[in-house]
């Protein structure tokens, strides 16, 4: 019942986008309904063609002509509303698609980063590509097909019933037939399509392992055993793979059997009937009807069909519905202010913080940090260093107390003025696909080439882009691609290099580049911090020591506040930590 | 493509059947009309209920026979088609497992499983579907036209008019089409970049508040789309109309022809039925045909894809001689003086990866003596994977040649050098079974106490002895419920089992504390056998016990000798050593 009821509501939201194209939908049903009826009048038509034709000497050709005349009539009608009805499906299915994208991506610049950091990116990808287009292909065409297909058989069943009702009879009570053969088909092979589908499965897990890590599998000459074992699954998916593929391509020959078992009997009927003699049927309405036993279990099987698709498309619809529904982040008061001349003055009061409720972290926390100040963020890998940043970039909103940037809370300030006034480099480089300059240039779209130029050597970056193929106009695929780690590294510092806002937000990762250019980098870090306030993840001694407070995570609660000094002295965790790690 | 059908070689029986039997249902199919015309020239004519009565048992009889070649023709079908992808499976495996280091690194493993999977199941059941319908359908167009023939010369005509007629409007349209849907597939996977990206990068672009303009960018890549999209649509929207049309006019044609030629007495009222009936055959069969073209197209594109992966040769052949063959004179691995105490050396080794410009390592040259340790070090990127990956061959040197106990390895088998190897990669990997299986991946037939062995050295031992089961404790896939540093031991334990000559340690101690780190070395130098270890590590703790410290940069190397030695005389060890004991400096400070 709940899931009916989900469904319905799910339809109801499908039906809010078709709305503003309801007149390409009622266009493509009467266009529908006009196809199928012309379609079927065809038959008829020839079938009196036919009864015209009786033999030597028996034509009657001026009633001929005219049928003729009124059939290219009707192909010209039928051709025509099926074009349109195709052009309107069309216009619907893709304008649809268009507009349901493009809000689930709306949202998605605006879901709280709490949502996206929960879920899978693949998924919410396929979301927006995969089940979209499944949910317009199935839904939206299904529909039609659906609705074409209960035409046709009432038209069918109309038509037969209007030229002979004993006949009708022989097709309606035999034409089911072919349904449970399918469905029985269908019932029997679900069990080996599931077999199949597991031991592919198993070989899929089987060959991910071992080519994700053929170089171990070499290393030990382990190859035959791995192609042994590879092997085993193989035969068994031969096995499962013919049983599957066969038995359910037995759904055909069966149902076109007991087609051809619905034609015989009309053949029979008709024959029988058209001997009598008696006007109850004649050739060519029995010519007729035979063209009609030959199409009409098809819609029957097309909509067995459509059905399960139309559910597949459902659940795709609600998938998508939910991204579409999903809270955005806490909307910006109309009276927002617009942070300006910020300094560098950054309080925390009384900050309360969790992921999940039942698992408390930041409790009570208070700092206050000045103009200029350094605030190094130190603990063992994992140890949530990055909620700070969170909750500093308001990435995520504070349980309880607030943070405020010159004395204002920053969620009375835009999240844009704000943002604007950190530069952040994070330990996950991160590039959009484009060229090396519109990367470098994303924090100042109107920089000026000595600027850009300028900051990429200040972050050790000029001198490997000089030496790509197009210099800053390369290329760089998504995630950057063709570079190394340490590479996009130092583009995303450029990058922060380049604007300069008045504080900074550094992880300071950078385990991927080599020690000598690590150590230029942090001259240039050192550069950049000097009269900013900056929050840095560190990982340096130096910096650690050189930092006018230390805050020590663990588990992602802070343990300790203050600087090396007092921290040494009173003996907690971080001398603790300072002693195992730095000391050899 | 085509290398691929050598694999339907075993089931050519099976690939000629299955398409005879579906023309078989076929033609039965095709008698049909014929019978019906006969009911009604003959039977309804002439009164005759008998008549009428015997036809429809044809009519049931030819179903059946119909039905039991159909359900035969799909089981040759099912047959060849499974058979055809298990072998395939096979082969591409096989394949890839032959690939030496730089194949995998050109093809990435990614692509190699979709190979391995998804495109081999499209081929399957292309094949599958082509031994169906490929023979069926153009019989059944044809056919149709000769039984026109038999009936009426002229009438069959307009069949010979309108077949070709059809065919140039379903295939041009599906000509005309499915580069569109390409392009169509190219916008669409633009629009999925746009999305990732937003998904990946969410904090980066809120930062620089670019949410706008990501939506720009989004809305043009998505209008792009649908601009193609309808595009296509029309094309394909003309499709059906089009082909009703022309069906049918041939049909208008056809009624006024077998008018004409009844009136004259040439045919009979039930013949005009058959025509009309073969006509509309003509029309069901075409637009099957122009699906299963679709099929195949992609089932095509998937074969050529995994084709492609099995051209790809191996570089690096099995067979010792064979591959030595190619390589220089013969004579220098014999000139060396056979005292069996250099174990390892390089003479000039240059390495030049596949479709890179420069060289990753040049000029490399040294040699280790039998139980020395070498520390190799240097920054990311400085060749130090690359240079140890020389020694079990995973790469072949492409200047210069390396000699393992005095022979180039390129004249062991591949199987025999990599036996005196026990190397621990960066990345420790276990696979899913038990942790006694997985460290027997070092030796088949290793003891208990062999394995607790080489546990006890590796500081493993305490890790099985946490487990529940010991030695048979379940290992997940990829070695899942164990934590970083536990791996990296076990893949440590798993390359001592093997007692190997040469020991490479891979940057593999980096998830371990100094202390175990230290207690590891010390415990490797206590080892009864002691092997010839390399150690590559970004540490300078981890290597300065070393006899002999080779110091990379750039692929060349920068320095070599002692910690004392290369402290004094190697600016780039001694930046590195700086860099790193500062902070200990400090610390003592």
């Amino acid at each position: 019942m709940k899931k009916k009821k989900s469904q319905l509501q799910t339809l109801k939201k499908v039906l809010k986008y078709i709305k503003s194209y309801r007149i390409f939908l009622i266009l493509s049903l009467l266009f529908a309904v006009a196809t199928v009826a012309s379609t079927l009048y065809f038959p008829v038509l020839t079938g009196e063609v036919i009864d015209h034709i009786l033999g030597f000497g028996q034509v009657e050709f001026a009633v001929i002509m005219g049928l003729l005349g009124k059939m290219g009539a009707i192909i010209a009608v039928t051709a025509l509303a099926q074009w349109l009805m195709n052009v309107c499906n069309n216009k619907i299915t893709y304008e649809v698609v268009q507009d349901v994208r493009r809000e689930a991506f709306a949202k998605m610049e605006i879901l709280p980063l709490k949502f996206i950091d929960a879920h899978s990116h693949g998924e919410l990808v396929s979301r927006v590509i995969a089940d979209v287009d499944q949910f317009a292909d199935g839904l939206l065409m299904g529909f039609s097909q659906l609705f074409t297909g209960v035409v046709t058989i009432l038209g069918t069943l109309l038509f037969m019933l209007s030229i002979n009702v004993k006949i009708t009879l022989v097709v309606v009570l035999v034409t089911p037939v072919s349904l449970f053969v399918a469905s029985f088909i269908a019932r029997r092979t679900f069990s080996m399509f599931m077999l199949q589908s597991t031991t592919r499965g198993e070989q899929t897990s089987l060959i991910n392992e071992m080519i994700e890590n053929q170089k171990v599998v070499q290393a030990f000459s382990k190859e035959e055993d791995v192609l042994d074992k590879f092997d085993e699954i193989n035969a068994r998916l031969e096995k499962a793979s013919l049983r599957a593929t066969f038995f359910s391509s037995l759904t055909n020959p069966g149902t076109r059997f007991v087609n051809s078992l619905v034609y015989t009997g009309v053949a029979l009927v008709g024959a029988f009937l058209a001997m009598s003699g008696n006007g109850a049927l004649t050739v060519g309405q029995l010519s007729c009807f035979l063209s009609y036993a030959n199409q009409y279990t098809k819609p029957f099987n097309e909509i067995s069909g459509v059905v399960t698709e139309l559910q597949n498309a459902l659940a795709c619809a609600e998938r998508i519905f939910a991204l579409i529904d999903e809270e955005p982040q806490t909307p910006e008061p109309e009276d927002a202010g617009i942070l300006q001349d910020v300094k560098g003055n950054v309080q925390l009061e009384h900050v309360y913080f969790s992921y999940a409720p039942e698992q408390k972290l930041i409790e009570d926390f208070n700092l206050n940090v000045q103009p200029g100040q350094r605030v190094a963020i130190v603990g063992p890998t994992g140890c949530g260093k990055t909620t700070i940043i969170n909750l500093l970039m308001r990435f995520y909103d504070v349980d309880g107390g607030s943070i405020q940037v010159e004395g204002k809370d920053i969620r009375a300030v835009t999240r844009r003025s704000l943002r604007e006034s950190y530069g952040m480099v994070l330990q996950e480089t991160w590039l959009k696909a484009g060229t090396i300059r519109e990367n470098l240039m994303m924090g100042k779209p109107d920089a000026t080439e000595e600027e850009v130029l300028a900051a990429a050597k200040a972050a050790h970056a000029h001198s490997f882009i000089k030496r790509l193929p197009n210099g800053y106009d390369t290329v760089i695929g998504e995630e950057g691609g063709s570079l190394s780690v340490g590479q996009k590294q130092l583009l995303c510092i450029a990058r922060v290099m380049l604007c300069l806002p008045p504080m900074l937000i550094l992880d300071e990762a950078t385990s991927s580049i080599d020690t000598r250019t690590e150590m230029k980098i942090q001259n240039a870090f050192a550069k950049m911090m000097e009269g900013r306030t900056s929050f840095i993840v560190a990982h340096r001694l130096s910096t650690i020591q050189e930092a006018d407070i230390i805050l020590v995570m663990k588990d992602g609660h802070i343990l300790e506040q203050g600087n090396h000094e007092e921290l040494l002295k009173q003996g907690g965790f971080y001398s603790e930590l300072y002693n195992s790690q730095f000391a050899v | 493509m085509k290398k691929l059908l050598v694999f339907l070689n075993n089931y050519k029986k099976e690939c000629i059947l299955a398409p005879l039997f579906k023309m078989l249902e076929a033609s039965f199919e095709l008698i049909i009309p014929l019978v019906v015309s006969a009911i009604i020239d003959v039977g309804i004519a002439k009164g005759d209920g008998h008549y009428i009565v015997r036809m429809c048992f044809i009519m049931v009889a030819l179903g059946l026979l119909g039905l039991v070649s159909s359900v035969t023709a799909q089981y040759f079908a099912a047959k060849a088609a499974a058979g055809f992808g298990t072998k395939v499976r096979h082969a591409l495996f096989a394949h890839i497992q032959s690939f030496s280091f730089s194949e995998i690194d050109k093809a990435g493993t990614a692509t190699l499983i979709t190979r391995m999977t998804s495109d081999i199941n499209q081929v399957q059941s292309g094949v599958n579907m082509v031994l169906r319908l490929f023979l069926r359908s153009p019989f059944i167009v044809l056919g149709a036209m000769v039984m026109a023939f038999t009936i009426d010369g002229k009438s069959a005509l307009i069949f010979v008019v309108t077949i070709p007629l059809l065919s140039l409007v379903v295939f041009g349209v599906m000509a005309a089409s499915i580069p569109l849907y390409r392009k169509v597939q190219e916008r669409l996977d633009r629009v999925l970049g746009i999305t990732r990206e937003n998904l990946t990068g969410a904090r980066v672009i809120r930062a620089f508040h670019k949410e706008e303009e990501e939506k720009n960018r989004f809305e043009e890549g998505l209008e792009n789309l649908t601009a193609m999209q309808t595009h296509v649509g029309k094309i394909s929207a003309f499709l059906n109309p089009v082909t009703y049309v022309i069906i049918n006019a041939a049909t208008i044609v056809l009624l006024y022809t077998g008018a004409v030629q009844v009136d004259v007495g040439n045919l009979t009222q039930g013949e005009v039925v058959a025509l009309v009936n073969y006509m509309s055959q003509i029309l069901v069969e075409l637009i099957k045909l122009a699906n299963l073209i679709i099929t195949i197209n992609k089932a095509v594109a998937c074969g050529n894809r995994v084709s492609s992966v099995l051209d790809m040769e191996s570089t690096m052949p099995v067979d010792a001689s064979a591959s030595f063959r190619e390589g220089e004179q013969k004579s220098p691995s014999f000139e060396k003086p056979d005292d069996g105490n250099i174990m390892v050396q390089f003479e000039h080794v240059g390495l030049t990866y596949q479709e890179a410009g420069a060289e990753s390592l040049s000029d490399i040259d040294f040699s280790v003596k039998k139980g020395e340790t070498v520390g190799v070090i240097g920054g990311t990127g400085s060749g130090k994977t690359s240079l140890v990956h020389l020694i079990p061959r995973f790469y072949d040197a492409t200047r210069g040649k390396v000699l393992v106990a005095g022979r180039d390895v390129r004249e062991y088998s591949l199987e025999e050098l990599r036996q005196k190897v026990g190397i621990v990669m960066q990345k420790s990997v276990l696979f899913a079974g038990t942790i006694r299986e997985n460290l027997r991946w070092g030796k088949a037939d290793a003891t208990d106490e062999e394995l607790y062995e080489a546990l006890q050295t590796a500081q493993a031992r305490e890790v099985v002895e946490g487990k529940a089961g010991k030695l048979d404790a379940p290992v997940e896939q990829g070695g899942k419920n164990f934590s970083g540093g536990q791996r990296q031991r076990l893949t440590i334990a798993r390359a001592l089992v093997r007692k190997p000559e040469i020991l490479i340690l891979d940057d593999s101690a980096s998830a371990l504390d100094y202390a175990t780190d230290a207690r590891l070395r010390l415990a490797i130098r206590g080892m009864k056998e002691k092997p010839t270890v390399f150690i590559v590590s970004q540490r300078t703790s981890s290597i300065q016990h070393a006899d002999k410290i080779i110091v990379l940069d750039d692929g060349e190397i920068a320095g070599m000798g002692t910690h004392e030695k290369l402290l004094c005389d190697c600016a780039v060890y001694r930046e590195i050593y700086d860099s790193q004991y500062k902070k200990s400096n400090a610390a003592v400070s």
